[in-house]
């Protein structure tokens, strides 16, 4: 696969490392009340969808930037690459 | 820089930087290069632009290379770069660079991190055509990218006359059998 | 032997010759040969033995197609099995060996197979060797394999090696005939950076085999013109002798090039074939297509072709693959075979032609609405039985026969991604679906644009497309003129008549009789037909004998052949060796080697290594007059203990983490805190995973105020960094916080035992007294007069110790310093072993207890886990399951016979308890000899571990058949107090 990269343009993807989901970026509130529960469902509750994925990618062999692609698990075709960095604060996420 | 009684080696074990000429391709170790990391601090991306443009120091876009007179630097990633002096005269380069940025950015010493190998000759793709997935082609001078070469993480920086290859420089042997065996395929 | 089948014409180099011998025998051919041309040209047909029933074999076909004339080429190590006599470029001194027979190719012992065919029908395997179970292994594998062998390696080194290698284009071409040269002339011309991949050393495809012109020029000269144009053309890459292999997401292709297979031997430095990579933009796939038999009864005796085989070796090669010959087809462009070998002076025997109506040939024996029912000859054809319309039998004699049921367009590659061919009625045949790979469209015969007009246009069309879309300003030029025949065919896939076999698949044996068995045991499913039969399963995956085989079954089940369907093509197009998979990467090349600084000076004194990941590192130091490997560990586990001893510890993973939230993200991806380290610290710091098992754990270092230096294991120290930037970029992308890797820019020595201080006290240019450089103290300091280096008081072994670095470049001449300045003190250097064993000794986890499945509970760290501060793994460590009073924990164990070793991997078992899961306790995970103890001592997990110190147990070793009396006790064997360390 070729992954069009915001910075570097298209780059094979055998230069990243899959992690997977990219809702592993909303890791809960360790001190929360409920946190157990949420941990929980943080780790282990994926969906696992036919279709548009969005996935967190990282460009080890490349600028170390973390991405976030959204590619179709059906077709392969990616459709959106940004910067996790800026995913995570477009969802609250800051210090 | 003071004097110490250590006898330095290159990264390929020897003394003295080792040559190999492979048909029209001379494959040249190089050891005066001192290299540090420079990453903008948080919020501070602007004093660095400022400082380094105070210094002479170039810092280039994404995939790029710029050379200065004293200070040359290539892009690592997002406000991280890869900053470049003359050895002889910057062996530490860490204490010349601190002091004009202060605490606008995080500095790290890479000199040793790295074997550096430059390559000149004409069609020099021809040989990295078989040595990693870039478009060694198309690529101009001062563009530097970082990719995979037989397994190792490295730096292929395109200049006017040549190629120079980064790598990790415990593997320096690896790297170096894999560029002549390449260049002997090639040429 | 005379090449008494050499006939005019042709593209071969006649006015040199080239010997070559087949089984031993000498033979010549020309330049351009193949060697299945030049070995017809000679006159030889048999060129081996099937797979199953060892029957005798010739070409069927003149490219990569080929199923049956499989031969060995070469000698000694070089011997390579399988290769296509059909694609073998002929060379001066190619030795080819015929395969799958014995004691020889014409009298081959087992074809009574042959005769035992009933027996060997499809699923015969299944049926027979079923049971006992036991006999699979010992019985049947070897003795099939033994039977039904295809060629068989050297065994011996390969002395030759492949390349990988990597292009761009924007415009990939594959197939260089009438529709790729076409497209890459058109591209080409554009300016577009082409890449023109063909799988023939000659490119032309089907236009060096016809007769056809192109605008005045015979279609062999416009190719050759066109190659030559495109030669001249910067943008333009010719890849001559290479096959596409596959298609892969996003433009990306694999293509194998042979270099120097037409080559006695690569020339110096040179691979034998490289794989190519290639990234494009846009590719157009101008394959061809294969013609396809009709099956008949013996319709595999060697002289029996394709009808485009026959003529190909007539127009291409100048060779007549016999004296008298005929065709048998259900279409048109079986016909020319006839009119080009007449052409060609080859006398036609009979033109067989299953059409009633097809067009009538003059001045030939021509048999409409009749069909070939059989054929004799005991190593090669010597008559056909035919049947006319009228129903009269008559045998004819005739050395060669061409057989033409149509052609399939060679459309692999667009279904290699799921891509569904479909039925196209007017050709039967399959051509490509709409549901090809993205950005690859199909010209001419491969998209079923038959005529050369058709395939000059459509290559033209398609390049054009392509083009725009990139866009690149691309002008059609002109198409020139060229036949532009209908394709005209009634199918007919086999001649129902009489009880014998009539093949479809020759490589495999599959026939007809195969197919209706399949039927009636009712594996009629596409999938179940080809894995029940093993059609298509063979080195040419059925290019020719597929269809054949899913149009019977159609016809046996009634439903139509779209209905039927077709298995889907995956890659590689064709064979490729593993040696081009493999590419450089072999022997000591497999992997990159990491050395560390101190390799050259441990390879003066006779180190032994050890490979941990890549890095080579110091197993241990033999000296004169050791003879076993634990005498050197003991002498340097002694050595330190009793005074100091000197070890590389480069290799772990060093990560420099800058910047004023620094404090706050270590506390953040430690379970312990570092934010309250003082400046000019060290702190021992152990990294969970989010589910709570420990990730990794290290020293980190406090060098200023927003300055730290991480260090992880050898082994993690990729994952950890990975681990960080996840953190930093994911979870807390406003923190302010910079790392970098900065392993491999200092070299680093521990310097560990009594005498360490007084060692480096020679070494280091500043006062590093108990007072001045305290336990876990780490600073800058300068070395040797005046060398930028780094101190860390921090003790693996449990004794006083320092690691010291330095630029990695010195890290030579320090081990030498380190060296002479410890010779006073008999100071050692150790290896890994000796480390491994302090360790121990010292209580400290490493790789065996951090396992990926352990807590810090397990591992007696539990404390460790700060539940103040949110960090990764802080909230899921204390799940139900992993905080089990009664879980396990790391103990120490000894024998209760000081003379008893351990085994690692032992498990405990209480006394007189059996040897069963249900009664494990846990195990023990590193054991070593210490000889400061002078006994075996051994980590492990013991359920409930920390209550039973001093309790009894067994060590269960089932595999190594051990069982052994040991006591729990600390897992702190030497100075449980650490007086040691802060000596």
């Amino acid at each position: 696969m070729i992954i069009p990269h915001p910075l570097l343009g298209p780059r094979d993807a055998q230069e990243f490392v899959y992690l997977g989901d990219a809702s592993l970026i909303d890791r809960p509130d360790g001190l929360a009340a409920d946190a157990a529960d949420r941990f929980h469902d943080y780790l282990y509750l994926r969906d696992n969808p036919a279709g548009l994925h969005r996935e967190l990618w990282y460009h080890e062999q490349g600028d170390r930037s973390w991405l976030v692609v959204t590619r179709n698990t059906l077709t392969h075709e990616i459709t959106q690459v940004e910067l996790a960095r800026d995913v995570a604060r477009a969802r609250g996420r800051g210090r | 820089m003071p004097e110490h009684r250590l006898a330095p080696l290159t990264a390929l074990g020897h003394p003295d930087p080792m040559v190999v000429t492979v048909g029209p391709v001379t494959l040249a170790e190089h050891t005066d290069i001192a290299l540090a990391s420079l990453a903008a601090r948080r919020g501070r991306e602007g004093d660095v632009a400022a400082a380094a443009q105070a210094i002479g120091l170039p810092l280039p876009g994404p995939g790029r290379h710029a050379a200065g007179p004293v200070w040359s630097a290539f892009w690592l990633g997002p406000d991280q770069w890869m900053v470049e002096a003359a050895f002889q005269t910057h062996e530490d380069i860490v204490a010349v660079l601190r002091p004009a940025f202060g605490t606008a950015a995080s500095i790290t010493e890479q000199t040793d991190a790295w074997v550096r190998f430059d390559l000149a000759g004409d069609d020099l793709a021809a040989a990295f055509e078989r040595l990693c997935a870039l478009d060694v082609r198309s690529m101009q001078p001062g563009d530097a990218s970082r990719t995979v070469i037989e397994h190792l993480g490295t730096f292929v920086i395109r200049g006017r006359g040549g190629i120079t290859v980064l790598g990790p420089r415990s593997a320096a042997r690896s790297l170096h059998h894999a560029l002549v065996t390449a260049l002997r395929s090639a040429f | 032997m005379t090449q008494d089948n050499r006939i005019a014409g042709g593209q071969i180099d006649r006015s040199r010759s080239l010997r070559f011998t087949f089984d031993g025998l000498p033979y010549l051919g020309h330049p351009g040969d193949t060697l299945a041309s030049a070995l017809l040209a000679n006159g030889v047909r048999l060129m081996g033995r099937s797979f199953k029933y060892h029957r005798p074999r010739g070409p069927i076909a003149a490219g990569s197609e080929e199923p049956n004339a499989l031969v060995e080429l070469r000698s000694g190590a070089r011997r390579e099995p399988n290769t296509r006599a059909t694609t073998v470029e002929v060379f001066d001194g190619l030795e080819a060996q015929s395969q799958n027979r014995w004691p020889s190719l014409r009298f081959d012992a087992l074809s009574v197979n042959d005769r035992l065919s009933p027996f060997f029908a499809a699923g015969f395997y299944y049926k027979t060797f079923m049971w006992p179970a036991a006999f699979w292994e010992k019985v049947y594998e070897p003795l099939i394999r033994r039977a039904a062998g295809l060629g068989s390696l050297s065994v011996q080194e390969d002395p030759d090696a492949c390349d990988k290698g990597f292009l761009h284009c924007d415009l990939l071409i594959i197939g260089a005939g009438p529709a790729g040269l076409a497209a890459a002339l058109t591209a080409g011309r554009s300016g577009a950076r082409v890449i023109l991949a063909d799988e023939d050393f000659r490119m032309g495809g089907r236009l060096n085999a016809e007769t056809h012109a192109i605008g005045g020029q015979s279609g062999a000269d416009w190719a050759a013109q066109s190659v030559a144009e495109l030669a001249q053309m910067g943008g333009v890459r010719l890849l001559p002798r290479t096959t596409v292999l596959g298609a892969y997401d996003h433009g990306i292709y694999s293509a194998v090039e042979r270099v120097s297979d037409h080559l006695a031997e690569p020339l110096p430095g040179k691979p034998r074939q490289t794989l190519w990579r290639i990234y494009s933009r846009r590719a157009i796939l101008c394959g061809g297509a294969i013609e396809r038999p009709i099956a008949f009864e013996n319709n595999d005796r060697p002289g029996i072709l394709l009808a485009g085989a026959l003529r190909a070796y007539a127009n291409r090669w100048g060779v007549a693959v016999g004296q008298r010959a005929a065709v048998f087809t259900n279409n048109d462009d079986g016909l020319r075979t006839a009119h080009d070998l007449a052409a060609k002076g080859v006398e036609i025997a009979a033109v067989i032609d299953t059409r009633p109506d097809g067009p009538r040939l003059a001045d030939m024996p021509h048999f409409q609405g009749a069909e070939v029912i059989g054929s004799a000859g005991r190593l090669g054809l010597s008559s056909i039985t035919l049947r006319e319309a009228s129903g009269r039998v008559q045998t004819i004699r005739c050395d060669a026969l061409g057989v033409s049921g149509g052609w399939n367009p060679n459309l692999g590659l667009t279904s290699h991604q799921r891509g569904r061919p479909l039925w196209d009625e007017r050709l039967a045949a399959f051509v490509p679906g709409p549901d090809g790979p993205p950005g690859l469209s199909v010209a001419g015969a491969a998209g079923g644009h038959m005529s050369t007009h058709a395939a000059l246009q459509t290559g033209t069309g398609r390049a054009v497309q392509a083009l725009s879309d990139l866009g690149f300003a691309a002008v059609a030029p002109e198409v020139p003129r060229a036949e532009d025949a209908p394709v005209s065919i009634t199918p007919i896939w086999y001649v129902p008549h009489g009880k014998g076999r009539a093949w479809i698949d020759p490589q495999n044996d599959v026939t007809v009789k195969d197919i209706k068995l399949a039927h009636q045991e009712n594996f009629r499913a596409v999938e179940h037909l080809k894995r029940y039969t093993t059609l298509g399963m063979a080195t040419d995956q059925g290019k020719t004998g597929n269809v054949l085989g899913l149009a019977i079954m159609a016809g046996l089940t009634g439903q139509s052949i779209p209905q039927t369907g077709t298995t889907v093509f995956r890659p590689p197009h064709t064979p490729v060796a593993l040696a081009a998979l493999a590419g450089r990467s072999t022997g000591k090349a497999f992997r990159p080697t990491r050395l560390t600084p101190s390799h050259r000076w441990a390879t003066e004194q006779g180190a032994v290594f050890v490979e941990v990941g890549l890095w080579l590192r110091t197993q241990w130091l033999p000296r004169p007059g050791e003879t076993t490997w634990r005498q050197s560990v003991d002498r340097e586990v002694l050595a330190t203990r009793q005074s100091v001893g000197i070890c590389d510890v480069t290799t772990l993973g060093k990560i420099d983490i800058q910047g004023t939230d620094a404090g706050i993200f270590l506390d953040r991806v430690y379970a312990n805190t570092f934010s309250t380290l003082a400046v000019g610290k060290v702190r021992y710091g152990l990294m969970l995973r989010e589910d709570g098992i420990v990730f990794d754990d290290g020293t980190t270092a406090r060098m200023a105020e927003h300055e730290y230096v991480m260090t992880t294991t050898t082994a993690n120290a990729v994952g950890v960094f990975r681990h960080l930037e996840f953190c930093r970029q994911c979870l807390w992308p406003d923190l302010d916080v910079q790392i970098i890797s900065t392993t491999e820019a200092w070299a680093q020595y521990s310097v560990a035992g009594p005498n360490a201080r007084r060692l480096l006290e020679k070494i280091v240019d500043q006062d590093i007294s108990d007072a001045a450089f305290p336990y876990m103290a780490c600073g800058a300091i300068t070395v040797c007069g005046g060398l930028r280096a780094r101190l860390f008081r921090i003790s693996f072994s449990g004794e006083l110790a320092y690691e010291i670095a330095v630029p990695t470049r010195y890290g030579d001449a320090m081990i030498r310093a380190l060296v002479a300045a410890g010779q006073e003190f008999g100071a050692v250097v150790y290896g890994t072993e000796a480390l491994g064993v302090m360790r121990v000794e010292k209580g400290h986890v490493a790789g065996n207890e951090l396992n990926g499945q352990s807590t810090a509970l397990n591992m007696g760290l539990g404390k460790m886990v700060s539940r103040k501060k949110d960090a990764i793994g802080m909230v899921l460590s204390a799940r139900d399951g992993l905080v089990a009073e009664d879980g396990l924990r790391l103990v120490g164990v000894r024998p209760v016979d000081p003379a008893q070793p351990l085994t690692a991997g032992s498990h405990f078992l209480a006394q007189g308890a059996p040897a069963t899961a249900a009664h494990d306790d846990g195990w023990l995970t590193s054991v070593v000899y210490s000889p400061n103890l002078g006994h075996a001592i051994a980590l492990g997990y013991l359920r409930n571990g920390s209550a039973r110190i001093g309790e009894r147990l067994r060590a269960v070793n089932l595999l190594a058949g051990t069982d052994t009396p040991v006591e729990i006790v600390s897992p702190h064997f030497i100075d449980p107090e650490g007086s040691r360390l802060r000596a």
